[in-house]
């Protein structure tokens, strides 16, 4: 119980052809602390309205469509890719679905996951 | 000399290979030259975070776009000096009481790449944008290096 989360690397995809859409991979970082897991999920140049979340069978797919501050004129260099991001994780069985909580602030989308109550050390009291 | 950001080579056209491009480059890189080399994880243990960088050109502009996911404002800094636009900075760890890594893969702490540009820019018109964890900086182009429709006069 000591991780929230695995990549799903297995992801089964439909008919055996690739998706018509491409995407990168963020970089992600999960946090334990106390009766919560944090993931922080890099996702620069995505906000509030171009951010799909949603878990399926104990998976969490983020999704992150990228609205690029509009430049005009030629690139001279470049170095970041243009594909939108999309991540599978799969979550610990520990975790209540129901009361996961997400913010996006400067690109990182924060989400919080609340274990559950049969996880939690439980003290027992003797009478 | 401007210092490049490596780049991974683009699998995209192999997508349905993907799963085993990761494996691929793994075994590529261990009979690739010196083991700090041409690798994009050593890079970052020696050399801390590169942020991507994309430049573009305007009649008037030379702009400057930065991937900086999570940083503070106040934590960015920008320099000009000798046609050098140099971008750093700090991601300080939001380190409280009894939190435990299970995974990390972002970036903490300080940061520091640079890029020469261009053309000359006037260092006092300099601006700087940031949004959605992305900052852009807009650098006009000194008055003598704009391009200038000349009117050809018929007499």
């Amino acid at each position: 119980m000591d991780t929230l989360v695995r990549e799903n690397r297995t992801e089964k995809r439909t008919n055996g052809h690739a998706p018509a859409e491409q995407f990168v991979a963020p970089v992600a970082t999960v946090l334990e602390n106390g009766d919560r897991y944090t993931l922080q999920v890099e996702m620069p140049g995505v906000n509030k309205e171009g951010l799909e979340m949603c878990v399926e069978n104990n998976e969490l797919t983020i999704l992150g469509r990228r609205s690029l501050p509009e430049v005009s004129g030629t690139i001279i260099h470049r170095e970041s890719r243009r594909e939108n991001f999309r991540r599978v994780f799969e979550l610990d069985p520990s975790i209540d679905a129901g009361k996961i909580s997400a913010k996006i602030e400067q690109g990182v989308v924060t989400l919080t996951f609340p274990k559950a109550e049969q996880v939690k050390p439980r003290k027992i009291v003797v009478s | 000399m401007s210092i490049i950001r490596y780049q991974a080579p683009d699998f995209s056209t192999l997508r349905s290979l993907d799963r085993w491009a990761n494996l691929r480059d793994e075994i590529n890189s261990l009979f690739e030259g010196p083991a700090w080399s041409n690798d994009t994880r050593q890079e970052q243990l020696f050399n801390g975070w590169l942020p991507a960088l994309d430049l573009y050109q305007t009649n008037d502009d030379i702009v400057a776009v930065v991937e900086l996911p999570g940083m503070r404002k106040e934590d960015i800094e920008l320099s000009l000096h000798d046609g050098m636009l140099t971008i750093g900075g700090e991601r300080k760890e939001e380190g409280a009481e009894g939190v435990k890594t299970a995974r990390t893969e972002r970036f903490v702490g300080k940061f520091r790449r640079s890029i020469s540009l261009p053309t000359r820019v006037d260092a006092s018109k300099v601006s700087a944008n940031y949004k959605d964890g992305i900052l852009s900086v807009t650098l006009p182009k000194a008055e003598e290096v704009k391009p200038k429709q000349i009117q050809v006069n018929v007499s």
